[in-house]
Parts: structure tokens; sequence; C-alpha cells
């Protein structure tokens, strides 16, 4: 285990500079450049065509949905969206990338100029976009044997080309300054903040666990306060949004040991290895191809209508950071318990069941409480849960009205969970109706008392807390429904005891 | 009669078929008989789909499957162009063996119109040359003299026709490689508009520039082809979505001789002088007199940077060209070589391409990987890019004053086998007089304009952007004038 020094220590001595390049592949119901389709999990080398096999004589033709998804990724990050622009190639050989270049854009990518706010710590941090571009994803090798899983020392290759081809979006950070100790959490909001907006605008399905969302992570150091940059090193696939926080902080404490013994930072590719947290050293920049880019001759350039980017940009969802803002005032809650409901994912599941009258607290409560464990519990994330926010303003109004005590409503809920019934269905089909009437449960006061002569006794004699096995009893008997306070009353009335 | 038919041009051979004088079985058995005659000698194909042509001759004799005015006529494919099921190897060692799993789209038109695909034609290894020698499989020999080239790169398609294994070719043309193979094999070959053609399909050497288009011996047989084979694709994002050019209605107007009001600009830096032969100077000067003849007004134009076009177009092939060859790497199809399961896969690849490509290929992909690398590419690719540019400014101020451009196609008739082979700096300068054209995306037609010492000499009709039908006006009414095809004139094979 490697011990790193923290990041808050790091930063009185050196300025973090962190930079991030995400991959978004685009939830496009086809590829890139060709019909092929781009369905998860399908079996090797079943969703391809001559083009996206690269086949002599194939020819790319642009993906009109996967144009307009960047475009509007552009907006939502307040891009410049270009009026004229071009496909370049990129070229290397690998044998995942089945022409041996990738279509890609380079000197004049679809976006550009943006920026994305994050809030850490209550501290708004501005976030540059430099670009937004669009290229195709590569295929897939699994390299066997060999003790690396790279593919020297491998003993063979298999490729799987259902990938490639796939749109994928490239957007990327111009250098982040100013952001001191909290770094890593920065760079982990700017992730986080970037999978609401792509979320939001229904572009992708943004699951870093599939790699539909990657990242690589850029970080430097110079010396606090002298503006100099520092050398960088380039984190490759970071795929989630806490190894993007633990990069960057095993980053920032490697190079300052490494800047503190008076060596210097190699320009250089670094892999992060999830299971241990650490990075350790890829390709190395001084050895990197020349990737000879040049204009796509098999395609047009692309010259988005101002009209329809303008239609486009009218058309745009209301992005997270504005939905936070006037969530906030309806919901009565506070930047770190937006922040709190966005993580777990249940920010609109709130919002719908206020919207649906109930409380904001009664709602924040049931969803991040008893909701998010019934949903964790299941292995499936909040939304998917069988009840609907109206179903959980019902609850609430039933206990708010008397109807249910917090123990019914509970089970209330499980019924809706498990027959996907409506609440008042459940209610009435399970008789979940509290029961406070006296002379209902006077006959379950009397029979636990004769059940129990002992612990009558006690009460009797003084000892008023025994009496909590009485009313237990009668709970027990009455499955739950009888009003725990009532029944506690007429315990230590009939026992003659203080109540 | 079966020598009858193979001296047909397609539009007779087509009437006659439908007509039902004969039948679409017949036509191509002659054909395919006249191949075992005669190509052991000319070695024009590649590769003879004897039962896949006969089969469609079936199919178009049968009644039910496709009709029109070239339905049952047999044809001859350059090998670049993919067929689905039968060999492409693009005259490379790299591809020997490949069986396509699809139809370029010129493929599935030619189907689609019935006509009868003969085989697939030699040419110079990935359309790289202008000779034929640098196929894989040796070279073409130019039926009017079997110790001459065909010209190139599209040799095995011009040395088909011009040897009567086949009314029609189709040939490709990236700076000249349906143009000079035309002139110096007596045809008519057409370069049209760039993105006239589909180019799905068409295994790329420069993908800005590769244009794929008809050979015959008649202009309006190669007009009947280019109306099948020309049309939107979308397959193909660099296809002009705009109708066919009127050609076929063009070629018939040219052929009643009446060029009057045509105004016709000879260009002043590709008409003659040094490096080109007296009788192919000749033989231009006496087309021009022939188009005032036939009422057209003749006067000289300048496009300066033509001088550039040699050197822009070397480069901007070259680079294209490294970049569409790097997909034969040994992994997914055509030839492996070394993989001794040891080696790694950088020396796979590397063993593969080196046994796989022959040396003007490599000399390309060396010079277009040096011309766009970093610190060279605005020197290079840039500039050359710049070039194209003036190229097009330079056409559009000459057509400002002139219907059409013309010029010889190549500046020498058919050279002998082996006379360049070693100096590739004499190779390129067959493509002199036709890179513009091609650099500038415009059509160009070669039409027979005479004979130098008994070997035939093009005359090259460039016209504006989508204007193919003036190429085939002009050049129909100066085929006219001569009477009969030019292939009539060369010697029995």
């Amino acid at each position: 285990m490697t011990t790193i020094e923290s990041a808050a220590d790091v930063a009185h001595r050196y300025d973090p500079v962190i930079g991030l390049e995400t991959h978004v592949e685009l939830g496009t119901a086809s590829k890139m450049f060709c019909g092929c389709p781009t369905t998860f999990g399908a079996e090797p080398n079943t969703q391809v065509c001559p083009v996206c096999l690269g086949l002599p004589g194939s020819l790319p033709v642009a993906n009109a949905t996967a144009i307009e998804s960047t475009i509007k990724i552009g907006l939502a990050l307040h891009c410049d969206i270009a009026s004229w622009c071009r496909f370049a190639r990129k070229n290397y050989f690998y044998p995942d990338m089945p022409k041996d270049f990738q279509i890609s854009q380079y000197d004049e990518p679809l976006c550009t100029d943006g920026h994305l706010d994050v809030v850490v710590d209550g501290r708004t941090f501005r976030v540059e976009i430099e670009r937004v571009h669009l290229e195709e994803d590569t295929g897939k090798s699994l390299h066997v044997g060999g003790a690396t899983g790279r593919i020297h020392g491998a003993d063979h290759s298999l490729v799987d080309y259902n990938r490639a081809g796939i749109p994928l979006v490239e957007i990327v950070t111009r250098p982040v300054l100013g952001t001191g100790a909290l770094a890593p959490e920065v760079g982990k909001a700017y992730v986080t903040e970037l999978r609401e907006v792509l979320r939001g605008l229904g572009v992708s399905d943004v699951r870093m666990e599939q790699g539909s969302l990657r990242c690589d992570v850029n970080l430097s150091l110079s010396p606090a306060g002298s503006g100099v940059l520092g050398t960088r090193s380039e984190t490759k696939n970071v795929n989630s949004l806490r190894s993007v926080e633990r990069a960057i902080r095993f980053e920032m404490g490697r190079q300052a040991e490494l800047l503190d013994a008076g060596g210097r930072v190699v320009q250089e590719t670094r892999h992060f290895h999830e299971d241990t947290g650490v990075t350790t050293p890829g390709r190395s920049k001084e050895e990197a191809t020349d990737y000879r880019y040049f204009p796509e001759p098999d395609l047009v350039p692309l010259a988005p209508d101002a009209a329809w980017v303008e239609r486009l940009r009218a058309g745009l969802p209301e992005l997270p950071a504005a939905r936070r803002a006037r969530l906030a005032a309806s919901l009565e809650a506070s930047e770190f318990e937006l922040g709190s409901m966005a993580n777990a994912g249940v920010l609109e599941l709130v919002a719908e069941t206020v919207a649906a009258g109930a409380p904001a607290a009664e709602a924040r409560n049931w969803w991040l409480g008893y909701l998010a464990q019934q949903a964790n519990a299941a292995g499936v994330e909040p939304a998917e849960l069988a009840i609907t926010p109206a179903q959980v303003a019902r609850v609430v109004a039933l206990v708010a009205d008397g109807t249910l005590s917090t123990g019914l409503a509970r089970q209330a809920v499980d019924g809706v969970l498990e027959t996907g019934s409506s609440v008042d269905e459940v209610v009435a089909a399970r008789g979940l109706v509290r029961v406070s009437d006296v002379d209902a449960l006077g006959a379950a006061v009397d029979a636990a008392i004769a059940a129990q002569p002992d612990v009558a006794e006690k009460v009797r004699g003084g000892k008023v807390a025994a009496a909590g096995a009485l009313v237990g009893a009668v709970m027990k008997a009455t499955r739950g429904q009888a009003d725990a306070k009532v029944v506690r009353e007429l315990v230590l009335s009939r026992l003659g005891a203080p109540g | 009669m079966s020598t009858e038919l193979t001296t047909m041009t397609g539009a007779e051979l087509g009437a006659a078929i439908a007509a039902g004088q004969t039948s679409a079985v017949e036509v191509t058995q002659a054909h395919l008989d006249r191949i075992a005659e005669v190509d052991g000698r000319v070695h024009a194909y590649l590769h003879v789909d004897t039962e896949g042509a006969l089969a469609a001759a079936r199919a178009v004799d049968s009644g039910d499957g496709p009709r029109g005015p070239l339905a049952g006529v047999p044809l001859a494919l350059k090998d670049v162009i993919v067929t689905r099921g039968v060999p492409t190897t693009v005259g490379s060692r790299i591809l020997e063996g490949w069986l396509p799993p699809y139809d370029a789209t010129v493929t599935a038109k030619l189907k689609a119109a019935g006509i009868v695909i003969l085989g697939k034609t030699n040419m110079d290894e990935f359309a790289m040359g202008s000779s034929t020698e640098n196929s894989a499989y040796g070279p073409t020999r130019n039926p009017w003299d079997l110790d001459r080239v065909p010209g190139g790169s599209s040799g095995g398609s011009s040395a088909a026709v011009a040897a009567y294994t086949a009314p029609l070719s189709i040939g490709t043309d990236t700076g000249g490689s349906i143009r000079q193979p035309a002139a110096v094999t007596g045809l008519v070959g057409h370069k049209p508009t760039y993105g006239g053609v589909s180019r799905y399909g068409l295994v790329a050497f420069s993908s800005s520039l590769d244009q794929a288009g008809p050979f015959a011996r008649t202009v309006l047989d190669t007009a009947l082809l280019h109306e099948v084979m020309g049309g939107h694709d979308p397959r193909d994002s660099t296809s002009i979505d705009a109708p066919v050019p009127p050609v076929v209605a063009a070629a018939r107007q040219g052929a009643t001789g009446d060029l009057t009001g045509l105004r016709v600009g000879v260009v002043k830096e590709i008409a003659g002088g040094p490096g080109y032969e007296p009788g192919v100077e000749a033989a231009t000067r006496d087309a021009l007199a022939r188009l005032e003849k036939l009422g057209a007004t003749v006067h000289e134009v300048s496009c300066p940077s033509f001088t550039y076009a040699l050197p822009a177009y070397y480069l901007i092939a070259p680079s294209e060209c490294s970049s569409n060859l790097a997909r034969f790497d040994a992994v997914r199809y055509g030839l492996r070589t070394g993989d001794d399961g040891v080696a790694s896969l950088e020396e796979v690849m590397s063993l593969t391409r080196q046994a796989g490509f022959g040396a003007e290929v490599k000399r390309r992909i060396i010079l277009g990987t040096y011309a766009l690398s970093s610190g060279y590419y605005d020197a290079y690719y840039g500039s050359a890019q710049k070039v194209r540019t003036l190229i097009g400014r330079d056409f559009a101020a000459a057509f400002a004053h002139a219907d059409v451009l013309v010029s010889p196609s190549t500046p020498t008739v058919a050279f002998r086998i082996g006379e360049r082979a070693d100096d590739p700096l004499a190779m390129y300068a067959a493509d002199l007089c036709t890179l513009p054209a091609s650099l500038a995306g415009i059509p160009a037609i070669s039409v027979p304009s005479g004979l130098s010492e008994g070997l035939p000499v093009g005359l090259q009709v460039m016209a504006p952007a989508l204007a193919d039908d003036r190429c085939y006006r002009v050049a129909a009414a100066l085929e006219a004038d001569h009477g009969h095809p030019l292939t009539q004139e060369a010697p029995s094979l």
C-alpha cells in the first residue's frame, strides 16, 4: 500500500492544475458512419458491416443525430458552434481500429470555448471548456495470456468490432487553476455535473461502468504562487466518479514527492488502478506517434445551419444547475441537501412528490431514507422502484391525517413495492388501519395482562417501564394496527399505575 | 455470327438482344470465346467470371430480368471495384484471394441494368501508374502493338475493349487513369465530374480524386454506360445529389456534326512543346482544324497554375493513399505474412506490408507519410491544396470565355513496355495533361484524334463541373467527322 501526502498538505507548497478529457458514447440507435446498431453487450462481431469493419471500398456517411447531439452538448456547455468545420483522420496502426485511422476532428472542432460551473464546499469553480468534438469509437481488444492484460506479453488477442464506429464525443477542458486542496473534489464535481448535463440532454446513458462515459485526468503541479505551469501526467480511463477524485489525489501526492526530492515529472500517459488507487506509467509521450492529421476526404464539411442551431438551443431542456436553483426554492433545501438528493438519484422524485402535495421535508425523508434503502437492497435505482411520487405523497397524506402510523405507512409502501397496486388498494387489502378505539383495544389489553401476570404485577408495583412488554404484546396481537400511545394509556390505567 | 458479335457496339448489341435477333448468352459466349482466343497475348483480364457472366446473360434472356439499352451487353470491370463473391485484387498481392462480401454501388447498378460482367481487368497496383506494368500479376499489352503498354492505371480495361474482348469497360481515373489509356488504345474514355459516380466499393487510392468512368469504342456507347453508372448515392457523402447530365442526348446531338457557336479554348500550358511528340502535336492541330470546320471557334487560353499540377498531385494523392492503404494490416483480410506464433503484431503488420505491396505503392506511401508528418504538413500537403484552389480558379476564369477546353490527352503515344519502368518521373509525365481536371474535379473525355506512326492519339475535352454532356457532344462531333471507331484501324491480333 503506497502512502501519499494529503491534497491539503500538497496544496501548501504547490498549486495543482487539473485538466479533464471526457469521452461520451452517444446513445444513437445506429453507429457514427454506418447503419449498424449500437446495443451494448451483443455477441462479439455481430453488429458490423463493410463500413465499420473498414473493408476496402467502403465509405463513411455521417450520422445526423450524432451531429445534433454534439451541438446540443456544446450549447448546454455554453460553447460557440462552428458554422463550418471538418472531420479529420487521425492515423495510427492498431488492430482494434479497422481502418488504421480514426475519423475524428482536429483543428476544426464542432464546438469551442464554453464553460461549466461546479460548486464544491459552497465555492463555485468555473471550468472552461476548450472544445467539444465528434469522433468514432474503436473496437475492443482482449489480450489473452500474459501477466498484464496488455498486448505486450499476451499469447494472442481477440478483437470485437461491435463498438467500432459508435459515435463518441470528446469534451476537453482548459487547465483548471485555483482549486488548491479542493482539486480532487473539483475534478469529481465536474464529471458529476457533466454527467447530469448529458443525462438531462438525453444524448447518452452516461454509464461509467459500461464505458459510455470515460475520463482521462491531466494533472500538473506548479510551485505555490509561481504561476509557472508544471509538466503534466495524463491518467487514462479513470472510470468512476470516485476514481476521478482518487486519481487526482494520488497524482498530487506522487508528483509532490518527486518534485520535493528535486526530480522532474515526465510527460507521460499513466494508468489508474481501481483496486489500489495507484497510477502507473504507460506510454511515454516522447515515443508518441505522429498522428498525421489531415481533413477526411471521404466526408463533406459540416456546416450547421444557424437557424437549426437556434432551434436546438430553444429546445434544450432546463439545465441541472438552473433546475437545482429552482428546486432549492420549492424544496426549501440547502445546496448540500440538493447535492445529497442529486447524488442519490432522487432529486426529481422528491420534486414530483412535493408537486403531488407532500411537504418537502416528508418527501425528502421518504426518498433519502426508507425508499433509498429499499432500492439499495433491491439493487436498483430509486427511480426504478415500483412506487410513484404520487403514491409516496398519498402515504404522507395518510400519515398526516392519522390513518396510518409510521410503521403502517412502511407496510403500505412495502405492499406497493411488492404488488404494484395503489396505496389505497394495499391499505384496504391488508387492513392497514390504525386502531385507536378504546373499546376495540380493551379486550386485547386484558388478554395481554392475563397472559403476563408477573409483568402486570411489576407495573402495579410502580415499575412503569415494564409496561413496554405488554404494549408490545398488544401491538403484535393487532398486527401493528393499534395506536401504541392509546394502548400504553390503557395498560397503565387498567393496572392503576401513573400515566 | 460470333466474330460479328464481338465487333458490334454496345448500343447495337443491346438493340439486337432486345429485338430477339440474338441472345445475351450468345453475345456473352462470343466474347468469352474471344477472351480465350486472344487474352493470353494481351493479358487484360485478371479473372474471367465465365459462370457468373453466363448466369447474368441467361437472366436477361429469360425475359424476367432487367431491361434497358445495354441489357445483355458484356462489360469488363477494373479490378479496383468490388464484386460480391468475385475476386477483387486491385492488382496487388496484398488482396490476393479476397472475396468481397458486398457489391460496389457501380457493380450493383451494372447488374440492375442487365449488363453482363465478363470479369475483372488488370491494373497498376492500387491504380498507381500509367502503364499497367505495376500490376503484381504482370503487365497488360497494347492490342495495337503487343510490345507497348495499354496505358494505365486502367490498362486492362482499355486493352480489353481495344482487343474486342468486351464492347464496354469501366476504369477509374485519379490523375488520368481513364483518359490516358483511352488515348493510347484508340478508345473513348470519360472521367466524370467528381461526385458524379459513386465511389462506394471503389477501393480507394486517393479519395478526393478517384472517380470511376466508362470506356468504349464509340462516344454513344461511352455515354450509355455513363448513364447507367452515374447518379447520386447516399452511401457516398461526396456524391452529388443531382441528375446525371444528359450525356446520351449530347452524344446523339454531337453526332450530327454541328458545333456552330461552340467556343473552344486551347490551354497554352498543356498544348504541346518539349516532351510532346510531334505526331501528337500534329494530331491535335488536325483535331482543332476539324472542330473549326464543324462550326466551333478556337482560341488560346492561359492557365498559369497548371505548371504546378504535377507536383501538387504527387503530394495530395500519395498523402491520401498513405492513409487509405493503412488498413491492409494483416488483421482482418488479405495477405498475412510472418505469423509464426512468435512474431509480434507490429512485425506481422510490417512483414505483410513489405511482402504485399509493390515498389511504386511503397514509394507513394512513404512520400505521403512524409508529406503529412508534423512539421511538414503546411509546406507539402497544405501548399498542394493551395495549388489545387488556384487551378480551380484558372479553370473558372478560362470557362468564362470557353464552353470547353482542349489539350492532347497525353504527350506521347503508347510507350514500350519497360521503357519507363525504372524512371518514375518519366512515368509521371504521362499524366501532365490530365492532372489539372482531376485536381479541379471537372469532367474530361479522351476521344481519338488520329494516328501517329500507326499508333492512336487522343484529344482531351474538358468542361465545367456537371457539364459532362459538353464533353460528349464535342467528342461525338469529332467521331462523326472521322467516320468509324479508330480501333477498326488497329492491326488484328
